[in-house]
Order: structure tokens, then sequence, then C-alpha cells
């Protein structure tokens, strides 16, 4: 006690503050960095949940690497991620930037665009599940049926499955983008457009040399944001395919529901650890990577 | 009102807390744990209220869960001295618990292997272990086949005995709109449901073959049978006459429960569900057989078996009560409330039984069922699925298709043995 009480009050604030600080990091070694930890410790074992672990070194990831259906996933993933990542932010885009200068109903029409956000991401695939559905119960196709046109397979089509996941996944997200995207338009000085309309510039010259570069953090936050959603997607996926996870052939199947089987079917600990480990690196990649390309020179 | 809610809450507790000392003077409390389903865990309440009436000095407390946590929640609970005494678990899973010592051998001078060989149906057999029996089922399940009674009326045909039968009259109640668009369905497809134990255990053995050797280590599917088996099983709803379109209506109970499927084949756990289907007039018949009458099914179970934290006088009171949930009384319980069916055939095949128009089909296909011994059931089913459709999106040909299949199955059962 002496000591503390030796010290100034500069001293003691800082004491103060690793103090309080101190109750997140306790939290988060416990409930984040030990599993983590222990997640990577188990990707180099043997664990059925039930028995125990045995050291394996490196099977687990000499076996993933040589799984077809990993490659597949695994590039399932990245087309998840690069068609999801750029359709979805140049709609929010779009739909930003004109819901910004709409007057009439602003609130309401923001309400519609953030309302699939809010919903429950389960219930919404199931509902796109039937949509998706052949004659007689799928909307869709019941429509092309009525006017003749020959039915598409959704959901049932190694070629259009994946888009077809992909496409209320992109929808549910837009809602909060929109949101950024309106809040970081407004956050761009009126000044700017007023100089550029006194010069008599033309429209495309103002979006393109005044508000996309401001917008750039903007931007920037949302690709990160969207890229890591999208290469976690998981329950769009399993819901809309839960008779046949990721299917059909795999066509759908992202990384994070093959952790899910391997872990919760197979009860294969030490493989699903390692494809979570994989999994690890490559968002931290990607997320590195795109800070470095899109960050302020 | 605050008063009367105090009041109230004080007379709870003082009940509470006398029962609790009153009851626990002599008692022994065992736990039951079983995976959540409305009717298993009625029939199970049912049957603790019997035994405890039977046996005043032990209560049993039950405990169920989703089923999706089941295995994580015993692999933790029991090695950390918590959990379950007497434990439920599908019969594939036999062998993880019992590698992890989860479970106990069940006593031999209460539960005599060879009388169990004789009094059971033959399968329950893999339970066993020289003199020991690991755990017994109450009720075990078959396959037969749903017919939908307005659907054959309209068509005018008979519920069908026989393969040929059957697809005759899927043919004549499936119905096509004009765009040749399938709007109803003769027989529901889908390797996803029970059909992949419909094409492993009765149709590979129809066409001549047999789905494994080896006790279930060796895959054996993969020849002219089972490729005789494969082509018909895609034959239904591939070329210009399909009777069937596997994925129509999302899932095939679903087009049965709406009246858009003549006929289904599903296990007897579905009774119930179309019991409660409001305007389905539907019957059920045994799974057809070849021209020149062979029969097979496909049966499996759930298990009842004694862990490893069961020790003295809750190991004794769990013996009991692994006794009485095994009774012919307890089956005849979960017969009329679950639908499951006996395990014993003393119980299952008596004249009231094997007659009943529901239960019948599903009791008399016991006795010609084969269980398949999985290794992962559902990795197992994926490669089914997977099989059919590199034929039907992929346009790959049965003799191809099936020989991936047989190889992706039969590395996995490798693996899975080796251990």
């Amino acid at each position: 006690m002496k000591f503390y009480r030796n010290l100034t009050i500069r001293q003691k604030q800082i004491v103060w503050a690793y103090a309080f600080l101190a109750l997140p990091i306790l939290f988060y070694s416990v409930i984040r960095f030990y599993p983590t930890g222990n997640a990577i410790l188990i990707s180099f074992q043997d664990w059925n949940l039930l028995g125990d672990r045995t050291w394996t070194g490196l099977d687990n990831y000499v076996k993933l690497f040589s799984d077809p259906v990993f490659w597949q996933v695994f590039r399932n993933t990245f087309v998840y991620l690069l068609i999801g990542t750029p359709v979805s932010l140049v709609i929010s885009f779009v739909i930003a930037y004109h819901l910004d200068q709409v007057r009439f109903m602003h609130g309401f029409l923001r309400m519609l665009y953030f309302l699939p956000f809010m919903t429950s991401a389960v219930a919404m695939a199931w509902v796109w599940r039937w949509f998706y559905q052949p004659v007689p119960i799928g909307l869709f196709n019941n429509f092309l049926a009525g006017f003749g046109i020959p039915q598409i397979n959704f959901l049932n089509s190694t070629t259009n499955a994946l888009p077809s996941v992909l496409a209320p996944a992109v929808w549910a997200g837009l809602g909060f983008q929109i949101i950024i995207f309106m809040a970081g338009l407004r956050s761009i000085p009126k000044s700017y457009y007023e100089a550029a309309k006194i010069d008599g510039v033309g429209w495309g010259t103002v979006l393109w040399e005044i508000t996309l570069p401001l917008l750039k953090p903007t931007i920037v936050f949302i690709v990160v944001f969207s890229s890591i959603g999208f290469l976690r997607i998981f329950d769009h996926v399993f819901n809309m395919t839960t008779n046949n996870p990721g299917g059909p052939l795999n066509s759908t199947k992202p990384l994070v529901l093959m952790i899910y089987e391997s872990a919760f079917n197979s009860f294969d600990m030490g493989y699903a650890a390692a494809q979570t480990v994989v999994l690890f690196t490559v968002l931290l990649i990607v997320s590195l990577v795109q800070l470095r390309i899109m960050r302020d020179r | 009102m605050g008063f009367k809610t105090l009041q109230a809450t004080v007379l709870a507790s003082a009940t509470s807390a006398a029962a609790l000392f009153g009851g626990a003077a002599n008692a022994v409390e065992i736990e039951y744990w079983q995976y959540f389903f409305d009717a298993r865990v009625a029939a199970m309440e049912q049957l603790i209220e019997g035994f405890e009436a039977a046996n005043p000095d032990i209560t049993v407390k039950m405990t169920h869960f989703p089923y999706a946590d089941y295995r994580t929640k015993v692999a933790a609970a029991v090695p950390a001295g918590e959990g379950p005494d007497v434990v439920q678990l599908f019969y594939g899973w036999l062998n993880d618990y019992k590698e992890a010592a989860l479970i106990q051998p069940l006593p031999a001078d209460v539960f005599p292997a060879d009388e169990i060989d004789a009094n059971f149906f033959p399968m329950v057999a893999a339970m066993r272990e020289g003199d020991n029996y690991w755990a017994l089922p109450t009720a075990v399940r078959s396959l037969a086949l749903f017919y939908n009674n307005t659907l054959l009326e309209e068509a005018g045909v008979e519920p069908p005995t026989t393969l040929d039968e059957m697809v005759a009259a899927a043919r004549a109640m499936t119905k096509v709109d004009g765009a040749g668009n399938i709007t109803q369905v003769g027989i529901t497809q889908g390797m996803t449901a029970q059909d992949h134990h419909w094409f492993r255990e009765v149709l590979v053995r129809q066409f001549g073959g047999e789905p494994y050797v080896d006790d279930y280590r060796t895959i054996n599917y993969n020849s002219e049978a089972g490729q005789a088996a494969l082509d018909f099983y895609v034959g239904m709803s591939e070329g210009d006459e399909p009777i069937s379109s596997i994925g129509f209506m999302d899932e095939p109970q679903a087009a049965f429960k709406a009246g858009r499927a003549g006929m289904h084949i599903d296990g007897s756990f579905r009774i119930g569900s179309l019991n409660n289907t409001r305007g389905l007039d539907w019957g059920v018949t045994e799974l057809p057989a070849t021209a020149d009458g062979v029969q097979s099914n496909y049966s499996s179970y759930w298990v009842n078996a004694i862990t490893t934290k069961a020790e003295g006088e809750k190991f004794d009171a769990a013996v009991k009560f692994m006794q009485y949930i095994t009774s012919d009384e307890a089956m005849q319980v979960w017969l009329d409330v679950v639908g499951e069916l006996p395990a014993k055939p003393s119980v299952g095949m008596t004249e009231e039984n094997a007659n009943n128009e529901t239960f019948g089909p599903f009791i008399r296909g016991l006795a010609y069922a084969n269980t398949t011994k999985f290794a992962n059931e559902s990795a197992q089913r994926q490669i089914l699925v997977e099989m059919v459709e590199r034929m039907t999106l992929q346009g790959m040909s049965s003799a191809d298709s099936i020989a991936i299949a047989a190889e992706a199955e039969q590395a996995l059962l490798d693996e899975y043995y080796s251990e």
C-alpha cells in the first residue's frame, strides 16, 4: 500500500486504467485466446470428443491438403467472397447514393432496406429455399411455368446452386452496408459539391473525383467487413441445403460448413481444428491484404 | 398481491424442502438421459412412473437434450462424474462409447447373453461381446411402404406387393402438367431420407447382391447387382416416363403429407406425424418383394446402457431400471406411445401386434431385416446421395458412379476400423 501511496497522481491514473483494462483482457483470454490456442493444439491431434487426445503431428493437414473436397470447398469459399463482396458493394452504394437524394418517404424506404438485415438468417433461408423449389410449390418456377417457360433448377444444380444461395445472403447484408454508406455520404462536406457546382462540373466527375475518393474509409470498412462475412458464410447455405448440406455434390459447401460437419457429424475434432486453422489464416491474410491495398497513402 | 406472492413462495419452498428431506432418507436417485423427441419423452415419463411405483426406494430423474448437443454433453459429463447413470444412444455409437470407457457392460447374471440372444430380434446381437451385453434396446425400427388411399383409388390401383407392381402403380398415379413438369409423383424419392437404407439393405439384395461383407467392414455393392439396383433406383426419376422426381416438394415426407405423392418409403417413426395430418387417408404395407419373392428390410434401434459413472447402490438401481425398460411391459408402452416396435419377438409378434393394420407391416418386416453397421451414418448416407447426383446432374454412368461411391465408403470404413 505504501508503494501505491508514493505514486504521483498520473501514475495512479495509469494503475487504475490498467486495473480496468485487465478485466476485458482476462475475459478475452478465457473465451477467445485460450480456445484459439487450444484449437491450434487440437489440429495436431486426433480426438473424437469421447476418448483421449492422441498426438498425430501433421497428419490432419496432410489429409486436408490431399482431400479433393477441401479444395472444392476452398474454391467455393472464394467464389462466395469474390462474387458476394463486389456485388453487394455496388448494389448498396447505388441504393445509398440514390436514397440519400430522396426526400419523399426517406425514413420508410430506409427501413425497408434495413429490414432484411434484422431478419433471422434461418427464417430467410427457408423462405428462399421454398421460393426456389420446382413446381408445384416453388414461387419462381410456378411463375415461369405460368408463362410456359421451362423450369430452372435453382438448388438442384451444380452450377446454379451457389449463386442461388448467395443471392439472399447478399440481400440480407445490404441493409447494413446501405446505412454505413449513407453515413459516409452525409459526412462529405457540402462545400466540395458547391464548389463543383460553381465550376460547372458534370455529374460523373463529381462522383468520381469527389464522392468516391472521400468515401474511401467507408469503402475499406465495408469491403473488409463483408469479406469476412462471406468467408464465414454458413447459416444461409446450411439452411437452404439441410438435407444435403453444401450440396449438390459439394457445389455450395463453404469452409465453415465443412468444419461443422467434420466436428459434429464425423466427430473428427482434430481434422475440424486443422480446417479452422486454415480458415483463420485465410481470414487474416485477406484482411491484412485489403487493409494494406486500400490504406490511405 | 405482494403478500400473497410471498406467502405462496414461502409455502412452496417449505413443501419442496419437506419433500427433499422426507424423500432423501433412503432413496437412491439415478439419472436417465435421452435426446428430445416429444413422444419418446412422454413414453419414458410413463415408464419411470411405473418403475418408481414398483421400486419406491429408487427415483429416476430424466434429462433430455436437443439431438445435436447429445454427444458433446454426455462426453463432457460422464468423465466429470456428472450426468447420466443410464443413457440412451444410437446403436452405431456403441463402439465409440465403449472405447471411451463411458459405459460399462451389463452384469451377466441379470442379463444372461444367451437368453438375450434367444429372446430379442437377432440384430440386437451386435451389442454382445463375449458373455456380456453392453446395451439393450427397448424398441427397434424398420421400413415399410406408405400409400395414399385417395390417390390409389383415383388411379384404380391396389397397394403393390412386388417391385413391378410398385412401378406400375406409381406410373398410374404420376401427374404431369402441359409443359411436362411433374405435379404429382407416383412414389417419393430421395437418398437424403430413408432411401439410402432401402438401397443398401433392400434393393441391392433384391437384385442378387450382398451390400457388405466381412461384418460390414468391406464394401461389396460395386457389383452387377449393385449397378442393376442403382439403375432401377435412378430410373424411377430419369427417362421419358418418370414416376418420381428427386427433391420434389423439397422433402419426400412433405410431398406425401401434402397428398402429392402416391407412395412413400419411410420408417415406423413417421406414423405419429402422419396420424396428425388432416385430410390424409393413408395405409401402409410391407416393402415390395421381387417377382420371385425376395424380401428384405432395414432395421435400426436406440439402446440403453449403464454409464461408468454408476457405482455401488446407483449401479444396482441402474440395473433394475435397465431390467424394467427392457421388459415386455415397457416395450408395449413404447409401441403404443412412440410407435416404435418391440425389440422382442415375444412382444412384437403377438397376434394382435403383427396383424395390426399400422404396425403389422413394420413388425413383419423385422423378421427379414438387416442392420447396417455404420461407422458414420451421415457420411455414409452422403456418399450414396452423391452417387445418385453424379448420375442425375452430371450424366455419369451407373458403373462409374457406384465405383466412386464404393471406394469412398471403403476409405471411410478403413479409417474408422484402423483406430
